[in-house]
């Protein structure tokens, strides 16, 4: 492996212990500006295997710029992404294969079923055959959308279309997740099933969300960043946050202070 | 084996049959094809026994027909979000470039492997020389690659499918009538010769008549791969600069 030794000290030994390169993002110092305007200044962090990251932020902080740079679908102005000990900017194709990733609005491809979406995905990460069928299989069931299976994309519902997306993402059961908003424009009974689907696979990946609902933060995650124009303003637990206030309370005394230089995207 | 570029291949072939695109094309392309070598050019009443008032004509129908299968190529995937997909997938753009100019490459060949009836015409007719119809086609193949690969660029150069396709029009009809005999012609009279001839150089038009007459240069399909390997690059500095803004 030749992922960088500094990265291995700090993760904690828990279920990973002899390897914890294993499950890791870490960001240093991304800086991302539009033109003139800086719509992330000096972002750093780490997430650690077992965490469920909430990534918090009023509309136009930064968090979708920032997942993007962890992506790679956008190249940071400054500062550098590891997934999993891969340099995003360096090793692209390698930190990816580790990733599962729903991008905001959750796009695919409405002309093909769901199946068909999903089998080219798989194709993407290189399953073939029985092992593409048997995963593809697994991933509709688990995401609930067998019976949907053979419709196109385009003539689904917003829910399903969530979902299929967020399918995509897990297919290939992906050591590091980063979800752009994945309850966003859901019904309550959707929210629910993407929550609990979240909740399900926290124990052993890492996973980063974005979402501006905060009982969201308090029922999943474990750990919150709170981001205001595009910088963190808050790194702590759900709990720890809730010692200073209503969750509700603290966000807005954290982002509204900071959201004199902050605009929409 | 299933290589990345194999897969996004395979999709995007799909997604021409998905939507009445190839449809609308394979008719409109044959039906032009056949109403130019037969209505306009008077192919029977000619009596010659060879394709050249066939070929002719592709250069004009690519023109219009050729940027509106590329047109989707990027500009789709960037207006539905779906190039996020694509880019943060575990493949390199490059892949992704190459995957996709494939897979519209191959669908303008089944479109012209189609007008096979006009060869079987010719033969039935006469006794035309094969030679001038085999690099005849190939060049088309070449002419119609080298417009996709103009039609990429254009479309990834902007979200708007209508822009994309003016656009590779407009470049399309430089590249073909800066060799045009009427257009040079007229150039010499206002422009010094090297500049006329530098210009012409870059035209489609010579490279693809040579190949009509039955002359195979190696120079020719070097100028057609280097056309679309040069805007298949474009199309990737133009996608990375995307990222970087």
């Amino acid at each position: 492996m030749n992922a960088a030794p500094e990265l291995w000290s700090i993760t904690a030994f828990g279920e990973w212990g002899g390897r914890p390169e294993l499950r890791m993002i870490k960001v240093s110092k991304l800086v991302k500006n539009f033109g003139s305007r800086a719509a992330v200044r000096d972002v750093s962090f780490e997430v650690n295997p077992g965490e469920v990251l909430g990534f918090l932020g009023p509309n136009g902080a930064g968090k979708t710029t920032t997942m993007r740079m962890i992506t790679g679908y956008l190249t940071p102005s400054s500062g550098r992404a590891w997934i999993q000990g891969f340099d995003v900017a360096e090793k692209p194709v390698e930190a990816r294969r580790h990733l599962g990733y729903l991008p905001e609005n959750a796009p695919s491809y409405g002309d093909m079923t769901v199946e068909e979406f999903l089998s080219f995905a798989a194709a993407m990460r290189g399953f073939a055959g029985k092992e593409a069928r048997q995963r593809i299989g697994e991933t509709l069931e688990r995401c609930i959308l067998t019976s949907v299976r053979h419709q196109p994309i385009e003539t689904l519902s917003k829910g399903y279309r969530q979902r299929t997306c967020f399918a995509q993402a897990i297919l290939h059961d992906p050591p590091v997740l980063i979800l752009d908003e994945p309850t966003e424009g859901l019904d309550p009974n959707q929210k629910f099933v993407v929550r609990n689907m979240i909740r399900d696979m926290a124990k052993n990946k890492v996973i980063v969300f974005s979402t501006h609902i905060l009982e969201e933060v308090e029922a999943i995650c474990t750990r919150a960043i709170i981001i205001s124009a595009g910088q963190v303003v808050a790194d702590s637990t759900p709990a720890e946050l809730r010692k200073q206030g209503s969750l509700d309370q603290v966000f807005r005394w954290l982002t509204t202070s900071a959201d004199i230089g902050g605009s929409a995207r | 084996m299933s290589s990345p570029v194999c897969t996004i291949l395979k999709r995007e072939w799909k997604a021409y049959f998905n939507s009445p695109v190839a449809y609308v094309f394979i008719v409109i392309f044959l039906a032009l094809a056949g109403f130019f070598t037969f209505n306009v050019s008077r192919f029977y009443e000619a009596g010659q026994a060879s394709l050249d008032r066939f070929f002719f004509w592709h250069p004009w129908i690519y023109l219009i027909l050729v940027p509106a299968v590329a047109m989707r190529l990027w500009a789709e995937e960037r207006r539905t979000g779906t190039l996020e997909l694509l880019l943060t997938f575990p493949v390199t753009t490059a892949q992704a470039i190459a995957g996709k100019f494939l897979a519209a490459w191959l669908f303008v060949l089944l479109a012209l492997a189609l007008t096979f009836p006009v060869v079987a015409t010719a033969f039935y007719l006469g006794s035309p020389d094969p030679g001038p119809i085999i690099t005849g086609y190939i060049g088309s193949a070449l002419l119609a690659g080298a417009y996709l690969a103009v039609g990429s660029l254009t479309s990834a150069l902007t979200r708007n499918q209508v822009i994309s396709f003016i656009i590779a029009a407009v470049i399309g009809l430089f590249l073909l009538l800066a060799g045009f005999p009427p257009v040079t012609d007229f150039l010499y009279q206002v422009a010094p010769a090297w500049v006329v001839e530098t210009v012409a150089g870059f035209s489609f038009s010579a490279h693809f008549e040579q190949m009509q007459r039955g002359v195979l240069d190696l120079r020719d399909i070097l100028y057609f791969a280097s056309a679309m390997a040069f805007m298949l690059l474009a199309t990737h500095v133009t996608l990375d600069n995307r990222r970087t803004k």
